[in-house]
């Protein structure tokens, strides 16, 4: 693990008084979004306020941790150069939470001409450093 | 909506040349195009009062060129943090100033080494602040791969498909063949196309428009001034700017948009048409922004020159070449003339409405459309000679 994290040279999230539950449940494997305590609706980015109805009072809920499919692209070019040349071909994905709210995320588990509109996914975890963990999705066959 | 229709004009272009490496800086780049701008109106630079211009932290700054070119006084000078939707924007802004009376005579101007200097088309930081948090970790940092997500949506909502796409590449191609300002000359064919090099899935290396050094330069007055100027004013009968609901934090973050499979055209092709008073059906061509061959099919449909879905076939069988029934980026778009983030696109529809495209001329020309923009939000002006 410490060799990796001396070697990790993509992109890492830097954590923000909004951003830090999210961060911290993925660091236990929870995958969490944000609801509001008012009108009920669950959103993704988290942000201070509801953009339905502007209350500012939310809680974290664990999402199921299931989606489907929305888009993706693959990465064959990449960019910078010398951080991704042995991950591409690689997939980024926009996938729709059980819940309805939209993520981006990578496709794993799966070869890039295999991913299919609206395929069934669930969320999986990758510890890329001591502190960050990124939820990526695979394809759900259960 | 936009209310002053036939009220405002643009008397005067100016353009550098366009190339990957100008040895230049931003700033003289800008300077150019504006004196040239300037100038093709027959004024001089002591009457202009205003000057406006947008850019990504990329460029030189309205006060800038302003004191390089030695405007007197500038009373609006303003420069917009935005990505090409803000191409028309500007205009847009130079009309708002001037019949607010802060200005009379505004140069509208982008400047780029988009090239040799910064090139948007590249990486991010990759410290993922903000809302890049959610986006960069998953290695999805460059436009070409936010757009091919838009791209992929409308494939898979519709059945879009790579020919389509080709031959819009092909197309533009083939018009700038006839302009000597454009960086691509060469001609491609539908082989060429397929065969080049897969950049980001489905995009291919010629979906993706150029990178350029350069700058571009529009001079904006009301109509009734520029009657007594150098050449035939260009009316601007109507315009627009903007976009849907969540738009997201930044041009990047689009993951809380309705759908993928529309852009922001959708949302101000209303206000446009109404604002002119004519329709799709009344266009003579159009100048589309073209930062991917994607985002043709999306601002056709959106503006209503087709139906949703009808993006793909509509461009196929010459309907979009100069002797079609919408000829379109006749100078051969940001894919083949070069990327000055859309304004190019307004160059080359006033010449065309004064009738100065040379061998690239459509014949007859009365309105033409241009627009700025390929995501969340943009911007579009549909103009007369």
């Amino acid at each position: 693990m410490s060799e990796a994290t001396m070697t990790y040279e993509k992109p890492l999230p830097v954590l923000d008084p909004e951003s830090t539950p999210f961060w911290e449940a993925c660091r236990e494997h929870k995958l969490k979004i944000v609801r509001c305590l008012d009108c009920g609706q669950v959103r993704f980015p988290p942000t201070s306020f509801c953009p339905h109805c502007n209350s500012a009072k939310l809680e974290w809920i664990e999402a199921s941790g299931k989606a489907t499919l929305f888009s993706w692209i693959v990465v064959r070019h990449p960019v910078p150069k010398d951080v991704y040349a042995l991950d591409v071909p690689y997939v980024v994905a926009l996938v729709t939470l059980e819940e309805g709210v939209r993520m981006p995320t990578n496709i794993v588990g799966c070869a890039p001409e295999d991913v299919t509109a609206y395929m069934p996914l669930k969320v999986l975890f990758r510890d890329v450093t001591p502190e960050i963990t990124l939820p990526v999705f695979a394809p759900d066959r259960g | 909506m936009f209310a002053l229709r036939d009220k405002y004009a643009i008397a005067g272009i100016g353009y550098t040349d366009f190339s990957k490496k100008s040895g230049r800086t931003v700033r003289s780049l800008a300077s150019e195009a504006c004196i040239k701008a300037t100038a093709d109106a027959g004024l001089k630079i002591s009457d202009i009062d205003g000057i406006v211009s947008f850019n990504f932290n990329d460029s030189a700054s309205a006060i800038a060129v302003a004191t390089e070119v030695g405007v007197p006084q500038a009373n609006y000078a303003v420069d917009f943090l935005a990505g090409g939707n803000g191409a028309n924007l500007i205009i847009l802004s130079a009309i708002a100033a001037i019949e607010a009376g802060l200005a009379k005579t505004v140069l509208c101007y982008r400047a780029m080494n988009g090239r040799s200097g910064f090139r948007l088309g590249g990486g991010r930081d990759l410290a993922a602040y903000n809302i890049t948090q959610y986006t960069a970790p998953f290695g999805w940092i460059t436009y070409p791969q936010a757009m091919a997500m838009w791209c992929r949506r409308h494939m898979v909502e519709y059945g879009t498909t790579s020919d389509q796409l080709g031959e819009i590449a092909v197309q533009f191609r083939k018009n700038a063949e006839h302009n000597e300002r454009a960086m691509q000359r060469t001609p491609i064919t539908m082989d060429d196309y397929f065969n080049s090099r897969m950049i980001v899935d489905p995009f291919h290396m010629l979906d993706i428009c150029l990178e350029t050094d350069g700058a571009c330069a529009v001079l904006v007055t009301t109509a009734e001034r520029a009657k007594d100027m150098k050449h035939k004013p260009v009316h601007v009968m109507g315009g627009a700017y903007g976009g849907g609901p969540n738009q997201g934090e930044d041009l990047f973050d689009a993951m809380r948009w309705p759908d993928h499979s529309h852009n922001y055209a959708k949302y101000i092709a209303a206000d446009l048409w109404k604002s002119a008073g004519i329709g799709p059906k009344d266009i003579d061509l159009a100048q589309i922004y073209d930062c991917f061959t994607y985002s043709i099919i999306m601002q056709l449909e959106g503006l209503g020159f087709c139906d949703p879905g009808e993006g793909g076939p509509f461009v196929q069988g010459g309907r979009i070449a100069p002797d079609g029934e919408l000829p379109l980026n006749t100078a051969g778009g940001l894919l083949s003339e070069g990327y000055i983030h859309g304004l190019n696109h307004v160059v080359e529809a006033v010449q065309q409405l004064r009738g100065d495209a040379g061998v690239r001329q459509v014949p007859d020309v009365e309105t033409c459309l241009t627009t700025a923009g390929a995501m969340t939000c943009g911007s579009a002006l549909v103009l007369r000679n």
